[in-house]
């Protein structure tokens, strides 16, 4: 049985995104776990993340796992959820805390006094359902379609280095990108495990994807 | 562009929904895990649970709650109710709940809010305000399910909850709380435009109409309804299409 390993780096709440991969992949076999070993004889890996920046990136130097998630973002499917794609930039500016830096880029808070085209001050965090353009095609999009709205929760975010990296944006009120994708990752900034129909089908594309483009 | 949501309120109270007027007179209206699943069905953007459950004993029933909903209904969850210190958001998140709200704790010991969006986040950190308007112009907080006035201004507190690192109000009139003659328009706009986080209408909806004057008019960003829902009067989808034709934009489902 294939084997989805969710990351516990001992920051809680997990169990919204196992219940979700568990719903959309009941022949697969979805751990929540403290192990590097577990991870790594995974098949597939989800780091999830909905926490403040500074005490989550504690909490996973503190896990051990580290090294684990590294090598699990370098060799086999992966799944950034929320801060867990946050994460897999340089830096966040959520408490000037360093991150994994696996691409180039910073972690960025909306800033204060946006508006929107009709003048209303838009309110951060950015909270609720947003339409999300799929910027390419990836296996992850899937079933999906293109403007579906998605559940966000968030006063940072992804401000990569490389355009390419971007899989899908929003619009609060300027394009953000709320997905990236790059080999065998993908990561988004909105959460499946509570999007409803839309999210459930993102994973349970993840769950059967080979890592492929 | 982001939608305006709709979100049914569950009172909760012994691991059943009840209803009443005031926060008196109780009614049954269900099992939790039934009616969220009706709910989602109908494309409910969000789940509010409030525990209103008085014994300490009973409290184990909603962590098994936001258990058994979070497994098979797969939007976001907001629970409140007996939060005491920052410490008690954890089982609640553990068990499912994606936002935790925080009343009267609140207003005993502001720093709770601090210490919670210290270590959650803000996005999973709601201020329940509870107010009434005790003089002309001035909206009083209220706490321990109404029954308690604060002398703190609703606003002031609204600004304050924001600074300390709430992540959005949920402001209920307890004037208008189950009278079903509207929102208090007034007193949600007024805290809409003073803070810059999410404010959810609470409070008095007893048609489709006060629905979208708590966003039109209101400046609401989200609007939480319960018996208008839980008795079948209307359904969700019917809610969304008042607020799409009034131009204000939802997620449209199925």
């Amino acid at each position: 049985m294939p084997v989805i390993a969710i990351v516990d780096y001992g920051m809680g709440n997990l169990r919204s995104v196992a219940k979700a991969l568990a719903h959309v992949a009941p022949a697969q076999r979805v751990v929540i776990t403290t192990s590097a070993a577990e991870i790594e004889a995974a098949d597939r890996v989800v780091l999830p993340g909905q926490a403040a920046m500074p005490e989550s990136m504690a909490a996973l130097e503190r896990s051990g796992l580290r090294a684990a998630i590294e090598r699990a973002f370098r060799e086999k499917p992966f799944f950034g959820v929320c801060l867990g794609m946050q994460m897999l930039l340089e830096r966040s500016e959520e408490g000037a805390t360093p991150a994994l830096g696996l691409y180039p880029g910073r972690v960025r808070r909306f800033a204060r006094e946006l508006r929107d085209r009709s003048g209303h001050v838009l309110k951060v965090p950015h909270m609720g359902w947003n339409a999300v353009r799929q910027t390419r095609t990836h296996p992850c999009w899937q079933g999906v379609a293109d403007g579906a709205a998605f559940y966000f929760a968030h006063s940072y975010y992804c401000a990569p280095e490389e355009a390419d990296l971007v899989a899908g944006t929003a619009d609060y009120p300027n394009p953000i990108p709320v997905a990236l994708a790059c080999a065998n990752v993908f990561a988004v900034q909105f959460h499946p495990e509570k999007s409803a129909e839309a999210g459930l089908r993102v994973l349970a594309n993840f769950a059967h994807w080979d890592g492929r483009l | 562009m982001l939608a305006r949501r709709i979100i049914p309120c569950l009172d909760i109270k012994d691991g059943r929904v009840v209803k009443g007027v005031n926060f008196v007179g109780l009614r049954d209206a269900g099992d939790p895990v039934e009616v969220a699943r009706r709910y989602n069905e109908q494309g409910a953007d969000e789940l509010c649970f409030l525990d209103i459950t008085a014994s300490v004993e009973r409290r184990g029933l909603l962590f098994d709650l936001i258990e058994r909903v979070s497994a098979e209904v797969f939007i976001p969850l907001t629970v409140g109710g007996g939060v005491k210190t920052a410490d008690d958001l954890r089982p609640l998140l553990n068990a499912g709940a994606d936002k935790v709200s925080i009343n009267t704790a609140g207003v005993n010991d502001p720093s709770i809010f601090d210490q919670a969006a210290h270590f959650y986040g803000s996005q999973c950190v709601v201020a329940a305000i509870d107010a009434k308007q005790t003089r002309p112009g001035f909206f009083e907080v209220f706490i321990h399910g109404g029954r308690t006035p604060t002398g703190k201004d609703a606003i002031a507190w609204a600004r304050e909850v924001e600074a300390r690192g709430a992540g959005e109000i949920l402001l209920t009139s307890m004037d208008r709380d189950g009278a079903k003659t509207g929102y208090d328009l007034a007193l949600t706009r007024a805290v809409a435009d003073a803070v810059s986080i999410p404010v959810i209408a609470s409070g008095g909806v007893g048609t489709l109409d006060h629905l979208v004057e708590g966003i039109t008019m209101g400046g609401a960003d989200a609007v939480l309804a319960a018996s208008i829902f839980h008795y079948d009067q209307h359904t969700i989808g019917e809610a969304k299409a008042a607020l799409a034709a009034a131009g204000v934009p939802v997620r449209m489902t199925g």
